[in-house]
């Protein structure tokens, strides 16, 4: 058809379709991001009602300041055991990231996907919930199980694809699956995890329980409808969970824009749906944890879900398969204005005279080792494609409790294809 | 509105073999895609592209590189992570009278969209009675053979063939891939489009330890610049024979074709191209000659394409049958990451498959 009926008195409609602040070459500029000093939010009581609290919807809850201290009411006062242990858990996540990255490009495994620059927003969650509060995270949240203490052969065996992996092989590599750990298999399918939190914990509020759930997903994932189903569910039944956006600026190569971040953010979601809403300086990992202790009481207590905004920046890659200098400004992860996790909490910790740099460094090259050391063990299982896989049968298995007519028949003729390949 | 469209689809000049008079490119099956968008959309200025990641960057698969440069970013336009939103803003952009061509970055995740393409898109001429259609053109990368494990490999085609109302086309080479797509595009009623990601690049045989050869080697990577049409609901026949059928499409294509060759078997192997409409002639006249039918898909087998083909070819073709008509498939199970081989229908499979029919 052609153009539209245009009536001549009326101005044309126009389409905005949104525009990131920078593309490659550009110069970056993030004076439109507002950071906010480290103590101007207030910190309302637990119980409080989503309506007496949307200003922590706008705003920015913060806790180290320039300056390296925590201050202000959401300053969690943590014991300097914990902080420590933070810091090493957020440097082993790093040091993990780079070293399995680099196994992808040698050719060790099909893909990866690291979390640098977010590894707060799994290590610092994870460290104000309990351990048996069961998680239902995306894929860049491996933060939770190095907090958990999951194993880290376990992890590579499961990139690798290896004999050595109790999932089979059969998941592309990073999407675990950690029950003893409460943490949920995780799924491709972005937001997929979302209403299964809720569900979660209904469940657990059906049985009279105490453990609450906790769901990840990306700012780019929020557009999905089963993130609205799940706020809308959380809300009807004041279902014990706490609801994390990370919002890393990027959804691969859309910018927050395309999630609706022009128009408001994405803690504000929670408004219209009646649940509280909390934004939070996502590279802070006190604020983080604060947040989360915040939202965890209050499930607990039965006082509803909380929706937790983690303000942060996606500093390489959105995986292996990416490359995002095609996109964005190289600047851009440099100037981020919020800097960087994990080197602000080791100042912080310098600052309370905890730590050093070169007790840092010392913790960074020890973590490095032992990273490598894992690898090691892991590859005496196998790397992907080099014959030491799970046995063929195990590729029939679990489809059902039981194996039904039809795959036994399936199975039998794939081994007789291996026979007929491999001829021993 | 609907009437404008139709005029517009049957005023055109361009004629099937009108290709030939045309000057030629050497193209992948990317650039085929790609190709056949930018001439829709120079010539139509009703054609709009949009997806996840499909707009400044070209998508993930480069099939929109440099479109919305060319076109402006509101002809072609990242969207919101939602297929739901994606097929439905589709539908309305189509009963306004535009004609959208929306992208789903992978058809393992088109799912969140189905309700909008089986419960609407599929039904908008019919509840109607034709006062709305919804002529949309959804492309979407198929298929495994990349190790991407669960979520980046399935064939979905028969839960839309399963469907009143939606067409089903798949490419097998950049030639097909172009003249398919500017027909699905042009057609009034919404269209499945699925690409075949392994073959992306280069005709995939399934010896998956040899090196796949680019397309440029092949014959059908001479793609025409301009427009073309290849129509929907006719097979090509890529190797004429006599003694036994093999139907397939997409990837397994090269994968039957290969195995032929290497078994020296005389057989005629049948490219689809479009699984709805079906080009029934052409199986029929094929089978009767033959007597023998293999089909060949990679999706899962249960309620897969080939149960239909197999229904068809058994109820058509019965008194000229000498051998059961046979499946190689997928197996029933989601696709593995370490174990894609063992799982894909190569050519330990289809070679089985094919000695089995031939033995009797
Ligand atoms: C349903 C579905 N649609 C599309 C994709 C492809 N995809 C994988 S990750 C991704 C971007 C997600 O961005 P975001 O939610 O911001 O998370 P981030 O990667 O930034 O952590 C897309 C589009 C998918 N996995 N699932
Ligand atoms: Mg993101």
């Amino acid at each position: 058809m052609a153009d539209g009926p245009l009536r001549s008195n009326l101005q044309p409609l126009a389409l905005h379709v949104p525009e990131p602040r920078s593309r490659p070459g550009d110069p970056v500029d993030f004076s439109d991001v507002i950071v906010p000093a480290a103590d101007s939010m207030a910190r309302p009581d637990e119980a409080v009602s989503p309506h007496d609290m949307r200003d922590l919807s706008f705003g920015l809850v913060r806790v180290l300041d320039d300056e390296h201290r925590a201050v202000g009411a959401w300053d969690p006062r943590l014991p300097h055991e914990t902080l420590l242990k933070m810091l090493r858990t957020m440097a082993l996540t790093r040091a993990f990231d780079e070293r399995l990255y680099r196994a992808q490009r040698q050719g060790k495994t099909s893909f990866y996907m690291k979390c640098t620059g977010e590894e707060a927003t799994s290590v610092a969650a994870a460290a104000a919930m309990q351990g048996d509060d069961m998680v239902f995270p995306s894929y860049r949240q491996q933060g939770i199980l190095m907090w958990r203490g999951y194993a880290l052969t376990e992890m590579i065996n499961q990139i690798y694809s290896n004999r050595g992996d109790k999932l089979k092989g059969r998941q592309l590599p990073i999407m675990y699956s950690v029950p003893e750990l409460s943490f949920f298999t995780i799924s491709g399918n972005l937001a997929t995890q979302y209403p299964q939190a809720v569900g979660w914990a209904m469940a657990s509020a059906i049985k009279g329980d105490t453990r609450i759930a906790s769901c990840w997903c990306g700012e780019g994932s929020t557009a999905e409808g089963d993130f609205h189903s799940a706020m809308t569910f959380a809300s009807v039944y004041n279902a014990p969970t706490i609801l994390n956006v990370v919002n890393n600026q990027w959804a691969i190569s859309s910018f927050s824009g395309f999630a609706g971040a022009e128009r408001t953010t994405f803690a504000a979601r929670a408004i219209g749906y009646g649940i509280a809403g909390l934004r939070v300086d996502g590279n802070d990992a006190l604020a983080v944890y604060a947040a989360t202790q915040w939202a965890a009481e209050r499930a607990r207590s039965n006082k509803g879900p909380t929706l937790i905004e983690h303000f942060t920046y996606r500093a390489e890659g959105h995986s292996t398969s990416d490359d995002p200098s095609a996109y964005r400004s190289a600047q851009e992860s440099a100037e981020w204005p919020l800097g960087d996790p994990i080197h602000r909490l080791k100042q912080h910790c310098i600052a309370l005279g905890i730590w050093d740099d070169e007790r840092h460094a010392a913790m960074d090259l020890e973590l490095a080792e032992m990273v490598k050391a894992a690898t090691k063990e892991a590859e005496k299982n196998g790397v992907l494609g080099h014959g030491m896989h799970q046995p063929f049968e195990t590729m029939f298995e679990d489809v059902f409790e039981e194996l039904p007519w039809h795959l036994q028949e399936q199975m039998a003729q794939a081994l007789e294809e291996r026979a007929a390949k491999w001829p021993k | 509105m609907a009437e404008v469209m139709q005029d517009y689809a049957t005023s055109e000049a361009t004629n099937e073999g009108a290709a030939d008079q045309t000057a030629t490119k050497t193209m992948n099956m990317i650039e085929a895609i790609n190709s056949a968008m930018d001439v829709m959309m120079d010539r139509d200025p009703d054609v709009v592209i949009m997806g996840e990641d499909v707009g400044y960057f070209g998508g993930v698969f480069r099939c929109t590189a440099g479109l919305q440069a060319k076109h402006g970013k509101t002809r072609v336009f990242d969207t919101p992570i939602s297929e739901c939103g994606i097929v439905g803003v589709a539908v309305g952009m189509g009963a306004y009278g535009l004609r959208p061509v929306p992208e789903i970055q992978f058809a393992d995740y088109i799912y969140p969209g189905i309700d909008q393409l089986i419960s609407e898109a599929a039904r908008l001429r019919y509840r109607s009675a034709g006062e709305f259609i919804a002529p949309i053109t959804v492309r979407s990368p198929f298929g495994g053979g990349i190790f991407g494990g669960q979520t980046h490999s399935q064939s979905p085609e028969s839960l839309f063939t399963h469907v009143s109302g939606l067409k089903t086309v798949i490419p097998s080479t950049p030639y097909d891939a172009k003249g398919l797509l500017i027909s699905a595009i042009e057609d009034n009623d919404p269209v499945i489009f699925f690409e075949p990601k392994r073959i992306y690049n280069g005709p995939f045989t399934g010896y998956y330890d040899r090196p796949v050869e680019p397309w440029s080697k092949h014959a059908a990577s001479k793609v025409p610049t301009g427009h073309y049409r290849i129509p929907l609901g006719k097979a090509n026949i890529v190797r004429a024979g006599e003694a036994l059928t093999i139907l397939a499409y997409g990837t397994m294509v090269h994968v039957a074709q290969a195995v032929v060759e290497a078994n020296g078997v005389d057989a005629e192997v049948i490219d689809l191209r479009t699984l709805l409409p079906l080009d029934i002639e052409t199986i029929e006249a094929s089978v009767k000659k033959t007597g023998r039918c293999l089909i060949v898909h990679e999706a899962t087998r249960t309620s897969g394409f080939g149960a239909e083909l197999s229904a068809l070819v058994q109820e058509r073709c019965f008194y000229h049958l000498e051998a059961p008509v046979e499946r190689v498939t997928g197996f029933d199970t989601p696709y593995p990451h370490s174990l894609e081989w063992a799982y894909f229908p190569g050519p330990i499979r289809i070679g089985r498959a094919i000695a089995k029919i031939m033995k009797d």
